[in-house]
């Protein structure tokens, strides 16, 4: 992974005083809350319902080993003894106190990590594959071009104060795990007519209240234009983008009210301007980053074990759990391992300070010391060998991270809805423990195959319900917490959104509700095969409509 | 006025704002700058004017109407209304990288200790900062963060190609 130079090190020193300076003259008074909140959000710094909330930064969701140990030092130091890791691979921690944050940041920094960025209007931590580097269907690793558009987005002089939150996503597969659709910019490596790699550039994706699928606005520029490229995006944005309403100030509003057309020429006219400055990239300052995410050392391994073979004949729970949470591997001998973080006694993304330092060790023991986090909440050992799945297995399941259900329906993405969030309007993480609790039943979850259900605890929707097969929207209608289904969206790269289906359940409806919405799906499909989502996009919402209201 | 600061350092504004022309058949002596709109009609008295000139922006305002004067131009003021509003940082980068203009920028407005690093990368080498700020503890915004990763006005480059 990326190693910090003398400089990077240097520039985290740096902000930690600054802000060190910044709380002082908060306490002090010299700065007002409203003035503070400027600065404090640039370090992701949040007001919450019930205290400070801080975010930070996983750079497109790598971590090594010692950060893991680092994140649960400050669970357990600084916060209650867990964290929360989000849908943009960041981790959050509820309970810290204000004059702690400069300490926090200073643990932080001595392990390569902050919270630069992580909030605020400005460009955001970058995401992208957590299977980066190790996917089958991978066209180029992303990581390299992530931790560009990190140095160049990092204190960006000119971009730190735009009309509004600004998401960047690279994917570098076929298979978008990355939710490039959904974001600021999105950027898709793709193989080009003379064969070399480039990018589809999407402009304008984005949720919240106005949920749009960005929108193509090239369908290739060659790599070393990239950075050029999103600079001449963010200058338009920049000084076009609308300040004078909130819900209106995303790029994909500008997008949208400019016309995708002219928007494209305003872009392209900018950036003839500047395709030639010293943001061009060579091919050695692409290839010199690229150094740092070069293949491990693999074990020249067959693609079969014995003893894996032997526990997959004779041990049921081993055989779900690695039918459901490991994947393959580009290097024979190896696979990818999810770690859910959806088991029914944690609310999803939560760890504790003790997993994550056993998250720690297992990788360092069976993963060559990295861990990743992913959009869906969950956490991914990258290299594991197929001989050592049985004994990593064990010791996920006594960590109580082995819940078989990657990408199933009780692998649920929600925000932390009005248990901690001063935004929220109503409460996600009860809901998401009923139906973990009601569709308990292994089975039945193997039988519903591949569906996702999100739920957002209010409209800005942190928790993507519009990109989820089955959306979940807790709204407040006089006073009653009630909640919106929406069915048929996807965040993958058959990106859309979904549509509500009808009028809003009571919470303790809405659990009835989705066994209906599932039921409809089982009934209906033509093939064990045809997913949730192919199916409903086959029949349409008149069978879910006449089931739920009928 | 207490609260100007040119070069890193606090300093005195020998510049007057002046508004309001057409009502006006003399004009005060010495350095004045005036609204764009105002320069624009009044450009050909202004520019017989023996004394420093200058022109200030609101942050809407398209700069390359000024690319004709920027010889003659030795002060372009830009607004921000407001912190969060950054639109003037554009403007700046654009003054000093695309049309060369050597004068002063100066940022007015709600400037405080927390963009002034951020601004002088993109151009201003002057301030007013707003009332009731500290303005002697703010200068430490010019030397409390050393590292730069992008190109802007003060780096032609991004930090990986200026190792060569």
């Amino acid at each position: 992974m990326y190693q910090y130079s003398e400089q990077d090190h240097q520039l985290l020193l740096e902000r930690v005083e600054q802000f060190r300076g910044q709380v002082q003259r908060r306490l002090s008074g010299q700065l007002s809350e409203d003035e503070f909140k400027q600065q404090r959000l640039r370090n992701g710094l949040y007001l919450q319902l019930h205290a400070y909330m801080l975010r930070v930064a996983i750079p497109y969701g790598l971590l090594s080993a010692e950060q893991m140990r680092t994140l649960a030092h400050i669970a357990r130091k600084y916060d209650k003894g867990y964290g929360h890791f989000s849908t943009r691979q960041n981790i959050q921690y509820n309970w810290p106190q204000l004059e702690d944050v400069p300490d926090i940041l200073d643990d932080l920094a001595a392990v390569e990590m902050h919270a630069i960025q992580t909030s605020g209007n400005c460009i955001r931590n970058t995401t992208s594959d957590p299977l980066a580097g190790v996917a089958r269907d991978e066209i180029e690793d992303p990581r390299p071009y992530c931790e560009l558009i990190r140095q160049w987005s990092t204190f960006h002089p000119e971009f730190n104060f735009l009309p509004r939150k600004f998401k960047i996503a690279v994917s570098g597969a076929i298979g978008d795990r990355a939710a490039v659709a959904v974001h600021d910019i999105g950027l898709r490596l793709v193989e080009g007519p003379e064969g070399e790699n480039g990018f589809e550039i999407y402009v304008g994706g984005g949720l919240g209240r106005t949920p749009m699928i960005g929108k193509l606005i090239r369908p290739f520029l060659p790599k070393e234009d990239m950075l050029t490229y999103l600079e001449a995006i963010l200058r338009v944005y920049n000084q076009l983008g609308r300040r004078d309403n909130l819900y209106k100030a995303r790029i994909k509003i500008l997008v949208h009210e400019t016309g995708e057309e002219k928007f494209r020429e305003l872009v392209e006219e900018e950036w003839q301007k500047i395709k030639a400055t010293g943001l061009y990239l060579r091919e050695q300052d692409v290839e010199r980053i690229k150094g740092f995410f070069k293949d491990p050392d693999y074990e020249t391994l067959p693609d079969t074990d014995a003893e894996f073979e032997n526990q997959l004949l004779s041990n049921p729970e081993f055989a779900r759990w690695a039918d459901k949470n490991i994947e393959l591997h580009k290097q024979s001998g190896y696979r990818v391992v999810y770690l859910s973080l959806k088991s029914a006694n944690q609310p999803p993304g939560d760890v504790t300070a003790d997993q994550m330092d056993a998250v720690a060790d297992l990788a360092d023991k069976y993963s060559l010391g990295q861990i990743r986090t992913t959009h869906r909440q969950n956490l991914v050992l990258s290299d594991v060998k197929l001989q050592d799945l049985p004994a990593l297995w064990q010791e996920l399941k006594a960590l109580d991270l082995a819940t078989p259900n990657y990408n199933h329906v009780t692998d649920i993405i929600s925000c932390p809805g009005l248990d901690y969030c001063a935004l929220a309007t109503a409460r996600s993480i009860p809901i998401s423990k009923a139906i973990t609790d009601r569709f308990d039943d292994y089975d039945f979850v193997n039988d519903l195959g591949d569906v996702s259900i999100n739920i957002s605890g209010c409209i800005n929707a942190c928790g993507h319900h519009h990109v989820a097969n089955i959306g979940i929207l807790g709204v407040n209608k006089k006073g009653e917490e009630v909640y919106q289904l929406t069915l048929g969206g996807s965040a993958r790269e058959d990106a859309s959104i979904g549509k509500i289906i009808g009028p809003a359940f009571d919470a303790d409806q809405i659990v009835d509700a989705i066994g209906d919405v599932l039921n409809v799906y089982l009934e209906n499909r033509e093939e064990p095969e045809e997913t949730f989502l192919a199916t409903y996009r086959r029949l349409g919402q008149d069978p879910f409509k006449e089931r739920l209201y009928g | 006025m207490g609260n100007y600061i040119k070069d890193r350092k606090p300093a005195t504004d020998e510049w007057m704002p002046f508004t309001g022309l057409e009502d006006n058949d003399t004009l005060p002596s010495g350095d004045i700058y005036v609204p764009l709109e105002e320069w624009l009609t009044r450009r050909e008295s202004l520019l017989a004017r023996n004394s420093r000139l200058g022109v200030s922006l609101s942050n809407t305002d398209d700069v390359s109407l000024l690319i004709p004067d920027l010889e003659r131009l030795d002060l372009v003021v830009l607004e921000f209304p407001k912190m969060a509003d950054g639109r003037a940082f554009t403007q700046a980068r654009l003054l000093r990288e695309r049309f060369g203009f050597k004068g002063e920028i100066r940022a007015t407005g709600d400037v405080l200790h927390d963009q002034l690093f951020y601004m002088q990368r993109c151009g201003f080498d002057a301030f007013e900062i707003r009332d009731g700020q500290d303005v002697d503890g703010s200068l430490k915004a010019f030397t409390e963060m050393t590292v730069t990763y992008q190109p802007a006005a003060d780096e032609e480059f991004p930090i990986w190609r200026r190792e060569d």
